[in-house]
């Protein structure tokens, strides 16, 4: 048996808008293996968010997906009817949102919320509800007393690690996060962020995690996919990636973080703006704003090419391929 | 020319302001700013640092006179903001410590051009300019943020501008009014990772070459470090730390601050993960004495609970507040 665990092929999403559809995520192609961590990071608008829904088919018009394959587990799951989603939703893979305050239910205590979610996916013993509670939210770090505590009555950190709790309760094999911690403080981030990955390790399940702050998962992911106006432009394991960044636009990323440590340096960031998803330029779509450009950057829509350690969308790597 | 042979050009005497909160007959009190004295230069960056629900912002409101204080005084080049009263010199004080909001996409009337919005302002806060010169410094402003051409810009409406590009129109704004401080409320947190930079490296050429001072609030102290000359660190309504920005960072005194400068993401950082503090939000509602990071603090003492600490000198211009790593002279640990 394969180590693949999720086999992402070829996925196009569009919005539909009143003018032309706006691709939001345009042949993204990756694989995941079994307890990997893997990192998307990009800016807003660039597709990120909206291709974790396509992989958790939970798109809802306007976006579509329009072609591709989500091969999770050996299964297409693009074109699984409801009954199907809803049986290996929770049990085989789960999905934490940004905004768990919007994600749980306002006027239900977090154990009945926990039993409700059991009790769909036919555990209807309450004595093994109630086990598995206690044991979950041990696994998180909160006292099991709160499962009679409504969302409201938590801190923003611990609704996250609720939400977390409730996403490993039937231990599904990936788990999929949507900047879980960027409504959190940056203490109450690293701590969190440090939990997953201890419980990723313990558990074994998979994890993509999509975040904008590069700097966010520089520790904690095995490989990292940087994201541009709905493209994967550099994928490749997280050290060598932040070490040695190879597509101009992870290189301006990354000198767009100012540091702690070290001396003191004046960063550039990167000029211009993301671009409108229904006006590309032509070719290569970080072209604009490229300290890099060469004439055919406008003539060639670039490949994914190995570039050292990563692969890269960049001319600049093209006679390698 | 050192920035601290310099009178203050803003100064707050144990400024405090607390909040009603609960029903008709509570008696609750949230201390959101407890005590607090920050001094602020001309030519100089000051920045805030500390995370949600630690005070910063009703700081910046209370220096915008949103806010009332419950206590104590901010004195604006020397004379106390108490005085302060006519629609007149709310105005003319508002022209010069102007205040940059945090979010670009909602503070911007979106029926309205960026001429206009400039123009308005500048009717309001500088009423003796004739509309020819209020156009001229309109230009001037947007190209002082390097939004060009100036005179297209100021034709569009905020919907045709990127958000960087609606914050730089944020600080035109301010810029137009020749201020002397401007308030600055996390003016990057709701920006694209990219676009950051760009606006923290203009408040360093705007203060560098118009002379003028920000109050610059965030919860990033990496970004605070990049462009503050000083740095205050907030916890909990009380000022935790406050020096120079290289000194804080390199040389941190009070644990939050170390426990805040280790949590910063930071690829660059070295690689120790330690999960024992969970970032739990401190009491801020009648919180009595005693240290507010006590409950959270790897080495709290017994006085913590009973003495609130006082902020000390460590060395000339930087001090903190903690009973055990600045102890204050004549109180015994």
């Amino acid at each position: 048996m394969s180590d693949t665990i999720l086999d992402v092929r070829d996925i196009v999403v569009e919005y539909t808008t009143s003018r032309e559809p706006a691709r939001a995520v345009d042949h993204v192609s990756f694989t995941l293996d079994r307890g990997e961590f893997l990192g998307i990071v990009g800016e807003s608008g660039c597709g990120k968010s909206t291709m974790l829904f396509a992989i958790a088919q939970l798109l809802t018009p306007p976006a579509q997906l329009v072609s591709g394959e989500v091969i999770f587990k050996g299964r297409n799951m693009v074109g699984l009817r409801g009954g199907e989603l809803r049986s290996i939703r929770w049990r085989d893979y789960s999905v934490v949102m940004q905004s768990a305050m919007n994600a749980l239910n306002p006027v239900k205590t977090v154990g009945a919320q926990f039993e409700d979610t059991m009790r769909a996916h036919g555990q209807g013993k309450t004595a093994g509800i109630r086990a598995r509670s206690r044991e979950v939210m041990a696994l998180v770090g909160i006292d099991a007393i709160h499962l009679k505590s409504y969302p409201h009555q938590l801190s923003g950190g611990m609704r996250q690690r609720v939400m977390i709790a409730m996403a490993l309760l039937l231990s599904p094999d990936l788990v999929v996060m949507d900047e879980p911690t960027s409504a959190l403080d940056v203490v109450a981030q690293r701590s969190l962020m440090v939990q997953i990955k201890d419980l990723q390790k313990k558990l074994g399940f998979a994890v993509i995690f999509v975040t904008h702050d590069m700097s966010l998962v520089g520790h904690f992911s095995d490989r990292l996919a940087v994201m541009y106006a709905g493209k994967i432009v550099e994928i490749g394991p997280t050290r060598p990636l932040f070490a040695a960044p190879q597509h101009p636009y992870t290189r301006g990323l990354l000198e767009s973080f100012p540091s702690v440590y070290g001396p003191k340096v004046q960063l550039k960031g990167i000029p211009g703006s993301p671009p409108d998803l229904t006006d590309l330029p032509s070719g290569c779509r970080f072209r604009p704003r490229c300290g890099q450009v060469m004439p055919r950057c406008a003539e060639i829509e670039p490949d994914l090419y190995p570039s050292g350690d990563t692969r890269s969308r960049c001319l600049l790597f093209e006679e390698r391929a | 020319m050192d920035r601290n042979d310099h009178a203050p050009l803003l100064q707050t005497v144990g400024l405090t302001r607390h909040f009603r909160i609960g029903g008709l007959f509570s008696s609750a009190k949230l201390h959101a700013v407890d005590d607090l004295s920050l001094t602020i230069r001309p030519r100089e960056i000051v920045a805030v640092v500390g995370e949600s629900g630690s005070g910063k912002s009703t700081i910046a409101r209370l220096l915008a006179k949103v806010y009332e204080p419950t206590d104590g005084d901010i004195l604006f080049r020397g004379r106390s903001l108490h005085e302060v009263k006519s629609r007149r010199d709310l105005l003319a004080y508002r022209g010069e410590v102007p205040m940059v909001l945090q979010d670009p996409f909602a503070s911007l009337n979106p029926v309205h051009t960026i001429g206009y919005t400039l123009d308005r302002g500048l009717a309001l806060h500088q009423p003796k300019l004739t509309a020819a010169e209020r156009e001229v410094e309109a230009i001037r402003a947007l190209e002082a943020v390097g939004l060009s051409p100036a005179r297209q810009v100021l034709a569009k409406y905020p919907h045709e501008m990127s958000g960087g590009q609606r914050q730089r129109i944020g600080f035109a704004q301010a810029l137009s009014y020749k201020p002397k401080l401007v308030l600055a409320d996390e003016p990057v947190s709701m920006l694209d990772v990219s676009i950051r930079i760009g606006v923290l490296n203009l408040m360093a050429k705007l203060c560098a070459e118009e002379g003028i001072s920000f109050l610059y609030i965030t919860h990033d102290i990496a970004s605070a470090r990049y462009v503050a000359h000083r740095i205050v660190v907030m916890y909990a309504g009380r000022v935790a730390e406050t020096g120079p920005a290289e000194q804080v960072l390199h040389h941190p005194v009070h644990p939050y601050t170390r426990l805040l400068l280790s949590a910063v993401p930071d690829p660059k950082a070295p690689i120790t993960i330690t999960a024992a503090d969970t970032g739990e939000p401190p009491r801020v509602v009648n919180p009595g004495p005693g240290c507010r990071f006590r409950q959270r603090c790897p080495l709290a003492i017994d006085i913590c609970a009973r003495v609130t600490p006082d902020l000390a000198d460590t060395v000339p211009g930087h001090a903190a507040a903690c009973h055990v790593t600045a102890p204050q002279a004549g109180l015994a640990a």
